[in-house]
């Protein structure tokens, strides 16, 4: 019986993988084939991108500000306070600035693509654009797909300049680093190839929000309760699937 | 001229349709009755390409569409108009860009144009002064005035229409009908309309089927069905206009 059950299970998993993996295979197809609705990339763009930058800006502000502190107090034993640049810029750069731009999308602009298309799919919105000879996944998916790919990289590096400016306040303004230390170091230690890292994990992270929301959104269930869910479902999914791949790209990649 | 042949359907265990087999004829509208949950509007979404059968084929001027796809598809689909249960407009847009819609997206019409055509049909259905409200602002027999302007607005060949009087108080109901009436006139569309308004409807069609347990019971003029002998036809269309008879010494009373 438990085996049995056990066996069921992983079938149902294997099958909701696959069919994950077509959605996002499909989506990069239209993607990458014209026509491209133009407007609704747009459209798209200006929602996920420029109606979060204020999130951004305060998160990265406030994450700088308390990396700046941390920071100065645990290199402080150390004795190479100095160092408090590098060590804002790197750890902004590489690690917190994508993933923690990418979880902020999630709740802001990842929630209500899953509800907006949910509720399109159950209000038969997604069956009469079908009827109308459109294709939903060009129309509704691939705008939001290629918005989520253009505006994370974007958000992610306001994200990292305001988290180092909130350093800056911290460490120079209130604890008293020379100003020329502490931009002076990060020049010095901050390779191009930290840079880079961040943008690519910042991309990876704006596919993985729009696939994930996109395809809970498309495939969700009956009624108000159904698009709840698929919200929940999504942002969860999305979050936990952030961290696993932050992992694996640090690891594997870099 | 519109075939299905032997659709067999089942969600999970509940077997809906049981070998359902249909011929209309074309330029003639054939009325789906049946009791609610036995699978009408899941017959017009296999009809319209919206669902596929477990088994069994459909063919609409002889071309079997789950064998169509890309160009052939979008061309068949061209010429098919869905009247949704729901209505299916999108919220986002206002009525008159809601009928636009698949002019916009579909033809190479120009703005003038499409204005002109869509404010033709906007007052075919009486919405006259109504193009800029949303769906939101709008009272349930509009929405469906509006769903069934942008049905028709591409001229369409073949029309399926889900229960376009549901939930809508006797005028409205005979208003809508009416209108199909009128627009058939002009197009003489073939069509599919699933709906409980028998006395209305059986002056619009010139085809009954009944659907009972997942196969058709009955095929016939509206005459031939009203005279029928079989006992669950009878136990139907009596309890039909019993509950009709019902509603309207009701509304009286109130």
């Amino acid at each position: 019986m438990f085996i049995r059950k056990l066996g069921a299970l992983s079938l149902m998993t294997l099958r909701r993988t696959g069919r994950m993996g077509l959605f996002l295979a499909k989506t990069f197809f239209f993607a990458v084939t014209p026509p491209l609705k133009f407007t609704q990339l747009l459209r798209q763009i200006q929602f996920i991108g420029f109606q979060s930058v204020l999130v951004i800006f305060l998160t990265g502000a406030f994450s700088g500000m308390v990396i700046g502190l941390q920071g100065y107090y645990t290199l402080s034993r150390f004795g190479s306070a100095a160092l408090l640049g590098p060590m804002v810029a790197l750890s902004l750069i590489k690690e917190l600035g994508p993933v923690l731009s990418a979880l902020m999308v999630t709740g802001r602009a990842g929630s209500a693509m899953t509800a907006e298309i949910g509720i399109m799919r159950i209000t038969e919105q997604i069956d009469a654009i079908e009827l109308m000879g459109l294709n939903p996944l060009r129309y509704l998916v691939v705008p939001k797909f290629l918005a989520g790919i253009f505006a994370l990289p974007l958000l992610t590096a306001i994200f990292d300049v305001v988290g180092i400016f909130g350093g800056y306040l911290i460490g120079v303004k209130l604890l008293g680093i020379g100003e020329g230390t502490y931009f002076g170091e990060m020049a010095n230690y901050v390779r191009m190839q930290d840079i880079t890292e961040g943008v690519y994990k910042s991309i990876s992270f704006g596919v993985l929000i729009s696939w994930v929301c996109c395809y809970k959104g498309y495939h969700v269930g009956f009624g108000a309760e159904g698009v709840s869910k698929a919200t929940t479902q999504a942002v969860v999914l999305s979050s936990v699937l952030i961290l696993f791949w932050d992992y694996i790209l640090t690891s594997a990649l870099f | 001229m519109i075939i299905t042949e032997n659709l067999c359907k089942s969600f999970g265990d509940l077997k809906v349709l049981n070998g359902v087999s249909l011929q209309v004829e074309k330029g003639e509208i054939l009325a789906l009755i049946g009791g609610s949950g036995h699978g009408k509007t899941v017959i017009l979404k296999h009809v319209a390409g919206l669902m596929k059968p477990d088994r069994g084929r459909v063919y609409i001027n002889g071309k079997d569409i789950y064998s169509l796809r890309g160009d052939e598809l979008e061309q068949l689909r061209s010429r098919l108009g869905f009247l949704f249960q729901s209505g299916a407009l999108f919220s986002s847009l206002t009525v008159f860009d809601n009928v636009a819609f698949p002019l916009r997206e579909k033809t190479r019409l120009s703005e003038q144009e499409i204005r002109e055509k869509v404010l033709a049909a906007l007052e075919q259905v009486g919405l006259k002064g109504a193009e800029n409200k949303y769906p939101a602002q709008i009272s349930g027999g509009m929405i469906k005035r509006t769903a069934l302007a942008r049905s028709f607005v591409r001229n369409p060949e073949i029309m399926l229409f889900d229960e376009p009087t549901t939930g809508l108080d006797p005028v409205i109901a005979h208003t809508i009908l009416d209108l199909i009436k009128s627009i058939h006139k002009d197009l003489q569309f073939t069509g599919i309309i699933v709906s409980h308004e028998l006395s209305r409807v059986f002056q619009i069609v010139q085809k009954v089927a009944m659907l009972h347990e997942g196969t058709i019971l009955f095929v016939g003029t509206p005459e031939e069905i009203m005279a029928s002998s079989n006992r669950a036809v009878r136990q139907f269309i009596t309890e039909v206009f019993d509950s009709r008879l019902r509603n309207t010494l009701l509304g009286e009373n109130d």
